[in-house]
């Protein structure tokens, strides 16, 4: 549009391009759109961004900085986060385990329906969290489907504990994982594998050596993304793990909970919240981002 | 014929390395530095099957066979017996070989010839009959080789060369046919557990891997321990010349480094087949000269059976003791290279090597060409009856502007200029009229006849320099 239809018309459609040419007289100037961006497109543009910043920025205006250290070195503080972040590290690495194995099998293998298997791996994408922590009770709770089976046999009980909240986080997580090491390796060359194979490596050796260090940036981002969902992830937790503080409540919960007698508590926890996921974006950014 | 193949090998005990026990034995092969190894080979066990050559399909075929025991002839310097008649050789002094060459069967009964030994237990070196059927694409190509062979798929781009390197390798499945090594029927064997090296076309060298581990990664998969397979790789850069980049990552070593690397990988293994696609595209030209020289020695120092998929007939002509053209899926023609570039049967060969090729039926010293749209004749110097390819190298054409009087030349056709080329100090002119050829002059002699598109020109070949075999 820009420098290229002015500087030679004959590429262009001629007509433009010449009416261009003879108003503004030199050809390689022409630059229609900087500096005169329209005003119904600038404006919605200019109100999206502030809807998105707005809300963080009052959430800084608002911290009660002078009690913040106090807040914030609170056990129950602690508590919380340090269960948040141990939740969702695990969350994580049970999405590693059995996600990249499930994207390797959605990229690299033919095989009848594996449309409808993508589309079920990508649901709880878009499902909304408080149902697939409703379906994880059905699943998995006392007289769930698998769980009663799971109380009967090895005397195991998932929701309302600890590995509860690491289960329905990961059940959100994963798919991020999933499709971001997915696309990966739809992206990388799968010749790659096959001269492996050529050397004698099984299809398992391949994966292992070549495949695996091959996507591992996409692993990596993948598994940031997924560990950032999981540490927000509120619906399906309070939902299939409840919101006992120590065992299952964890920063989103308590900050929730907070807001309900003590907001300044919410507003310093949400700050810490705030500044995890800062620093998630800033290390994505340096590492992956710009590396791939 | 598979299931006769897979008894076989159960009947061994299934180990798909037919050649384990000779292992330390090729090792000390591999390990010596140079060519001269040839002449031992008697030694080595497979050595007594090699004067059998004769059983073998191509035997009889194949006038050079006879020569390959002997390595000190196999191409090392320069002197390459075939050389000179590369397309751009002269063509004459090499008529005398002729008869011997003309009893070469086609294609077509070379290959009733190889079913035919399906029975036996194969002898050594590659026997396969590749059939892959995809979509409307098939391939049926017939390929046998003995130890030490290195063996050209020459063809067009989509003829199905890399198809037929990758069923070879069994990263393709066949659809039918069989697939022969050392005797060991291996078409239901999976690519990991085949003796089989390739170096792929863009190397594909493990980018996160130093060039030491890509080559130890092969000795690795086969259970060696890690230091030793490391010493084994750190054995072959030596002998690639490339000892001092052994902990350097694939995207900081040039070209020919690249493909150094990737061949001392593929031979790390110790296949007992070499395959390599199109070995020498990645390259620019300057590298390429160096590179092609440099795989040749090392393609003349392996042992077992290396094919080659190119479309460069000069790299064929160049690496391969043998070529095999391969033009949409199915074998035209095969040969030594010399046979090929001076008996092509194919428009896409003449044109690689350059000739001018036509198809017609001779009666003694004339031939009447088969093109429906001329009835243009050719004289030539052989005596020859029933169908016969005719060619003639663009050189042997002289143009002129008036008809030529008094010219020795039998040959005359009116034509008319259908495009001009230049190549170096040389211009092709293509010319289509009575006879649709191509011509080489100097760019002196296009100056003087003043020739463009459409100039109407009378063309001259000698009979001595056109050159008939039958059909």
């Amino acid at each position: 549009m820009s420098e290229p239809s002015g500087g030679d018309p004959g590429h262009d459609t001629l007509t433009r391009g010449a009416r261009r040419v003879r108003k503004s007289g030199q050809p390689g100037r022409v630059r229609p759109l900087r500096g005169s961006v329209p005003v119904p497109l600038l404006l919605p543009a200019l109100l999206g961004l502030a809807f998105l910043v707005l809300p963080l920025v009052a959430l800084l205006v608002r911290t009660p900085w002078s009690s913040l250290p106090e807040q914030l070195t609170s056990a129950a503080v602690w508590e919380a986060l340090r269960l948040s972040l141990l939740c969702a590290t695990l969350a994580t690495a049970v999405s590693l385990v059995i996600g990249v194995p499930l994207a390797w099998l959605l990229a690299r293998v033919e095989f009848p329906g594996r449309g409808l298997v993508r589309a079920l791996v990508t649901l709880p994408l878009v499902l909304p969290p408080v149902v697939g922590g409703v379906a994880l009770l059905m699943a998995l709770g006392r007289n769930g489907v698998v769980g009663q089976w799971l109380d009967d046999w090895f005397g195991v009980t998932l929701p309302f504990t600890t590995a509860g909240v690491v289960i329905a986080e990961a059940f959100v997580a994963m798919p991020f994982l999933v499709i971001s090491v997915e696309g990966t390796l739809r992206a990388a060359d799968p010749r790659y594998e096959e001269a492996a194979t050529t050397l004698g490596a099984s299809r398992f050796t391949a994966f292992r050596r070549v495949t695996l260090p091959l996507i591992a940036p996409g692993v990596a981002a993948g598994a940031v993304l997924a560990w950032a969902r999981a540490l927000g992830e509120f619906g399906a937790t309070i939902t299939f793990a409840g919101n006992f503080p120590g065992r299952t409540q964890t920063m989103p919960l308590a900050v929730y909970l907070a807001l309900q007698s003590d907001p300044a508590a919410a507003i310093s926890l949400s700050l810490v919240l705030l500044a995890v996921s800062v620093a998630v974006l800033a290390g994505l950014r340096d590492r992956w981002m710009t590396a791939s | 014929m598979s299931a006769d193949g897979l008894e076989g090998r159960e009947g061994r005990g299934g180990p798909n390395r037919p050649d384990e026990p000779d292992e330390p034995n090729r090792r000390d092969e591999l390990d010596r530095p140079h060519g001269p190894d040839r002449p031992d080979e008697p030694n080595q066990p497979d050595g007594p099957d090699r004067p059998d050559g004769p059983n073998q399909p191509d035997g009889p075929n194949q006038p050079d066979e006879p020569n390959q025991p002997d390595g000190p002839d196999r191409p090392d310097g320069p002197n390459r017996p075939d050389e000179p008649n590369r397309p751009d050789g002269p063509d004459g002094p090499d008529r005398p070989d002729e008869p011997d060459e003309l009893d070469r069967p086609d294609g077509p009964d070379g290959l009733d010839g190889l079913d035919g030994l399906d029975g036996l237990d194969g002898p050594d070196g590659l026997d396969a009959h590749l059939v892959v059927q995809r979509g409307d694409f098939r391939l049926d190509v017939a390929l046998t080789a003995a130890p030490g062979d290195v063996v050209a798929l020459l063809g067009p781009n989509g003829a199905g060369k890399t198809t037929a390197l990758r069923a070879l390798a069994g990263l393709t499945p066949l659809t039918g046919g069989h697939l022969r090594l050392d005797g060991v029927a291996l078409e239901r064997t999976a690519p990991e557990s085949r003796p089989v090296g390739v170096v792929f076309q863009d190397y594909l060298l493990f980018p996160h891997l130093t060039a030491l581990d890509n080559i130890a990664f092969g000795p690795r998969c086969q259970g060696a321990g890690k230091a030793a397979a490391r010493a084994r790789a750190a054995e072959w850069l030596e002998r690639m010349g490339l000892a001092e980049y052994a902990g350097t990552k694939p995207r900081r070593l040039s070209g020919g480094q690249a493909q150094r690397v990737a061949l001392a990988r593929a031979l790390a293994t110790r296949p007992r087949l070499l395959l390599l696609d199109e070995p020498l595209a990645a390259l620019d030209a300057r590298t390429r000269l160096d590179v092609r020289a440099q795989l040749r020695r090392h393609l003349a120092e392996f042992e077992a059976v290396a094919v080659l998929v190119t479309h460069d007939p000069l790299d064929a002509m160049v690496l391969a003791d043998r070529l095999v053209v391969v033009e949409d899926g199915r074998v035209v023609q095969e040969g030594t290279p010399r046979d090929i570039a001076r008996h092509p049967r194919t428009d896409y060969i003449a044109h690689l090597v350059g000739l001018n090729l036509y198809r017609g039926r001779a009666e003694g010293h004339v031939v009447r060409l088969d093109a429906e749209r001329t009835d243009a004749l050719i004289t030539t110097t052989e005596d020859l009856t029933g169908p016969v390819f005719v060619a003639f190298p663009p050189s042997a054409v002289t143009l002129h502007r008036d008809r030529p009087t008094g010219s020795s030349a039998r040959n005359l056709w009116r034509c008319e200029v259908a495009g001009l080329e230049v190549h170096g100090d040389q211009i092709r002119a293509d010319l289509t009229g009575e006879l649709p050829l191509t011509a080489d002059l100097t760019t002196v002699a296009a100056a003087e006849l003043g020739l463009h598109t459409g100039t109407p020109v009378w063309a001259t070949v000698k009979a001595a320099q056109t050159h008939a075999y039958p059909a």
